[in-house]
């Protein structure tokens, strides 16, 4: 095993538990929000398209790259879009005005 | 090493930083906003070092470029538009079909990389780690393509959600997978070649199919939970194929977000995972009786008696499931939450883990209808607090309130469930007596302090608002 692969192998799994350590704080409320973050960041696999379209050099290495490019942007561009979109739905509640007391007291009907 | 590949690899480390640092900003609403620009920033520097990369590799040439930029100005324009048009409740089917583009992009690196060392011939020129992450990207990447493909379309209502099962899946299943790890083996030792490997990937994707199709829509926030792992696991399988470090971070980080969720909805549902993935459920088969019985009276009530009773509480808790998603009746609980508020009275949300259809549906919906997010409380958060409840009103949930899940010996026993039949007094909104995925009678619409009002979600909710205006409105 060469000492680059045992390196990567050694990111990899630090990477892993990294995420496990960073996601498990992340509250219910935004796991959509979160999913949908992670569904953008997957959107990386966009520079292996860009870096297979620079070695390519046949017909079928350019489709390939065309279909990986194409796959990987409407990854990254749309995640980030979207969760931007959903987070901006999340907002606290508004400056709080002493809520009005009940005139008619709380009787069962 | 160069010059510039130490700048690059530095460049690669700050951008893996940048991820990092956003995704552990998402532990809060308040900073969640943040964090995204902090990893869109990332994202950005990492293909733009890209770009200088290959513009200083020279090694692309023009056409290479145009089907790049080809490919990104689709890709892109697709991106963006579905990201502005698709609709908060169809949000499950578009971060499946994100995951389904994410590992097909990663699969087809490996295969295009694979295709640049060893060619079409059959020999393998390459070294046995590549090898074995070729396989496994090209594998979990298409198996997530086809598989996220069908999870959007169960969603979307364009494939049914019920369990497809059709005879002889299994055995197209077990086949299938024999025929990857031949191929894995002859690889391994130096045989077959790029045809062998397309064989993988069109078993891949086979396979993708017959493991989806069986699975229950009910199942489906594990599902999209799963799926989005292996998009992880694939894009980190092409970093090792290209050998690219940034692809092994960024793919393990989601890779372990995905496990995570899916642990996390499994543990909520009372499902294990191979069973899900088995398939099968919410076919209804499992009849196991809760206590209460069928036939127990149920104390039916009107919308006038569900206004009063909400209109003179000081405390109420809505418990919204997945039939006041489906009814689309988010804006018309936020009229009437909003109206009790107006008159002091106290409201909560109780969310479970898994109300909605992904991780967290729930509270996205309920955050577009411009519920503030403080209202919005965990399962173990507002458990505590059923029983200060003066009413807890139930639209649209049924296995997640049903107590049968504290009773040994059912098919939701176990299920961390919210204690509605704790609160002074239930209305519960529902179209009928019908069962929830599980098939089981639920004791809580039989107990006596629960009125059922039977109705549709958005119907309902509007008629009790209506109600609450016309009866108690004008009392100021």
């Amino acid at each position: 095993m060469s000492a680059a692969l045992l390196s990567s192998l050694t990111i990899f799994f630090l990477s892993l538990l990294v995420g496990f350590e960073v996601i498990s704080k992340v509250p219910a409320m935004l796991h959509t929000p979160l999913m949908s973050a992670a569904n953008s960041i997957h959107g990386i696999v966009i520079v292996g398209a860009m870096l297979i379209a620079a070695e390519a050099h046949n017909p079928a290495a350019y489709v390939l790259a065309f279909v990986a490019a194409t796959f990987g942007s409407m990854n990254v561009v749309g995640g980030y879009v979207v969760t931007d979109r959903m987070l901006q739905m999340f907002k606290r509640r508004p400056a709080v005005v002493t809520p009005p007391k009940n005139e008619e007291d709380g009787g069962t009907p | 090493m160069s010059t510039l590949d130490t700048v690059v690899r530095l460049i690669y480390l700050v951008v893996a930083g940048l991820l990092v640092l956003g995704l552990h900003l998402m532990n809060s609403p308040v900073t969640a906003k943040h964090g995204e620009r902090l990893s869109a920033a990332g994202m950005t520097g990492g293909v733009l070092t890209t770009v200088a990369v290959i513009v200083h590799e020279s090694s692309i040439d023009a056409t290479g470029w145009s089907v790049l930029a080809a490919g990104a100005l689709v890709g892109s324009a697709l991106g963006f538009r579905f990201a502005r048009t698709v609709p908060m409740t169809a949000m499950p089917q578009l971060v499946s079909l994100f995951n389904a583009v994410g590992g097909g992009a990663a699969a087809v690196v490996g295969v295009s990389e694979f295709l640049r060392v060893t060619g079409v011939g059959t020999s393998v020129h390459a070294p046995l780690h590549t090898i074995i992450a070729t396989v496994l990207d090209v594998l979990i990447g298409g198996v997530t393509f086809t598989g996220s493909l069908v999870a959007a379309g169960k969603l979307q209502g364009a494939i049914s959600g019920q369990p497809l099962v059709f005879p002889g899946t299994r055995v197209v299943t077990i086949t299938l997978s024999a025929v990857v790890l031949a191929g894995f083996g002859l690889l391994l030792a130096g045989i077959g070649g790029m045809p062998i490997l397309l064989v993988i990937a069109v078993a891949a994707l086979i396979l993708g199919l017959t493991m989806v199709l069986p699975i229950g829509g009910a199942d489906m926030p594990v599902v999209i939970s799963l799926l989005n792992a292996f998009t992880g696991t694939a894009v980190a399988m092409a970093g090792f194929v290209i050998d690219n470090t940034l692809l092994i971070i960024a793919g393990a980080l989601v890779g372990a977000s995905g496990a995570i969720l899916t642990k996390l909805m499994a543990d909520a549902m009372n499902r294990s995972i191979p069973k899900i993935i088995a398939g099968g459920f919410g076919t209804g088969d499992a009849q196991a009786a809760g206590s209460g019985g069928a036939g127990a009276p149920v104390r039916e009530v009107s919308a006038d008696d569900a206004a009063i009773q909400l209109a003179y509480a000081s405390k109420v808790i809505v418990v919204p499931g997945y039939g006041l998603a489906a009814a689309q009746a988010q804006h018309e609980v936020r009229d009437l939450t909003k109206l009790l508020e107006d008159r002091g009275v106290v409201v909560s949300y109780a969310i479970h883990p898994v109300a909605g259809r992904m991780p967290g549906h729930m509270n996205v919906l309920l955050a577009e209808a411009s519920v503030p997010y403080d209202q919005l409380k965990e399962m173990d958060e507002i458990n505590p607090e059923f029983p200060r409840a003066d009413v807890a009103l139930v639209v649209g949930a049924n296995d997640v309130v049903n107590p049968a899940a504290r009773e040994p010996g059912n098919a939701i026993s176990g299920m961390p469930i919210l204690d509605v039949d704790k609160a002074q007094n239930v209305i519960v909104i529902k179209r009928s007596m019908g069962h929830g995925y599980a098939g089981l009678d639920n004791a809580l619409y039989t107990d006596p302090k629960t009125g059922m009002f039977f109705a549709d979600a958005k119907a309902g909710l509007a008629e009790i608002t209506a109600a609450v205006k016309s009866l108690v409105g004008q009392a100021a």
